[in-house]
């Protein structure tokens, strides 16, 4: 059995904890770099991590993409939202076809 | 045109004519396969895309009713409110095999709290609001989790789809072509040496004629 984590500002991963997901709030760039990197080789499938906060992880999550577990995955916050979780969607769709699909 | 660097020899060609079959046979499979996977990934994008953004709406309207929640309640409320979730999550991880690709699959083990539809606080010292978010992200659970699967699954697809993209068109367009004009270059030199042969025995033979009987 693993556990899923999610690592976001408190406000938009508090309603995580609610439905029982560990909830992590790190302060800083580094701090958040660590946690990740402590989840990533912990008991841990899915880690769900803010927009916000993905952009100070960015080597980190590339690493993990290409293995099978943990899934990291990209979820908007309350603040400070980017798209950026649909335009790693679209930047896997240009790897595999090569160029975009029209919508 | 490019030859690749082996002698011109009658062995060397059938060694690298049947290289020729088993390399179109590669490139024949390589190519079903790329076919297939990029059919199921494409199937996926879609689902992916849609989840996402059914996802990305719910939160929204999660985290500003969470918002709205923070305004009525202090921050130290709600961390106590939320402190003993009666909810624990956690998920079976499996891996399923798609063309030789292993994604996972994810069950989830969720035990709700005992008759509380989940919510781990009593409602007189908090803020409706927060009761619609916590109800929202609930109902959101098994679509994040889905997200994830998807997700993952995609990411995993499309890498193994470049890979074998990049095989296919090494083997179409480098590989094959550099073996058919090899065997090509082999033949016609074969046949050069042939030729050169023949004329040179005539010649010879010509020369022996003359020398026996003085013949022009």
């Amino acid at each position: 059995m693993h556990k899923v984590a999610a690592i976001g500002d408190r406000e938009s991963v508090s309603g995580f904890r609610a439905i029982g997901m560990e909830a992590f709030s790190p302060c800083g760039r580094e701090e958040c770099q660590s946690l990740l990197k402590k989840l990533c080789t912990g008991d841990y499938a899915i880690i769900y991590i803010t927009e916000e906060f993905a952009q100070h992880c960015r080597d980190i999550i590339k690493k993990y993409e290409d293995v099978i577990s943990p899934a990291i995955i990209l979820i908007p916050g309350v603040k400070n939202n980017t798209g950026e979780g649909m335009r790693q969607l679209s930047l896997s769709v240009e790897r595999a076809v090569g160029s975009q699909l029209p919508e | 045109m490019a030859v690749m660097n082996v002698n011109p020899t009658r062995m060397e060609l059938t060694t690298l004519k049947k290289k020729l079959v088993t390399a179109r046979r590669g490139h024949k499979l390589l190519k079903d396969k790329r076919d297939e996977l990029m059919r199921q990934f494409l199937l996926l994008v879609k689902e992916n895309k849609a989840l996402r953004k059914t996802v990305e709406e719910k939160m929204k309207r999660a985290n500003a009713f969470m918002a709205l929640a923070s305004g009525e309640m202090s921050d130290s409320e709600i961390n106590v409110a939320l402190m003993l979730s009666g909810q624990k999550v956690g998920v079976e991880l499996k891996k399923k095999n798609v063309m030789s690709v292993s994604v996972p699959e994810y069950t989830f083990n969720r035990r709700l709290g005992e008759d509380d539809g989940g919510f781990s606080y009593g409602f007189a010292f908090t803020s409706g609001d927060l009761d619609e978010a916590i109800r929202i992200y609930t109902s959101l659970s098994e679509d994040l989790l889905r997200l994830a699967e998807v997700e993952k699954t995609c990411q995993l697809l499309a890498r193994e789809i470049e890979g074998t993209r990049r095989r296919v068109n090494a083997l179409e367009h480098v590989l094959i072509t550099d073996y058919e004009d090899t065997i090509k270059y082999i033949s016609v030199k074969l046949e050069e040496n042939d030729r050169s042969n023949i004329t040179r025995l005539m010649k010879v033979k010509d020369m022996m004629l003359e020398k026996a009987h003085n013949y022009n």
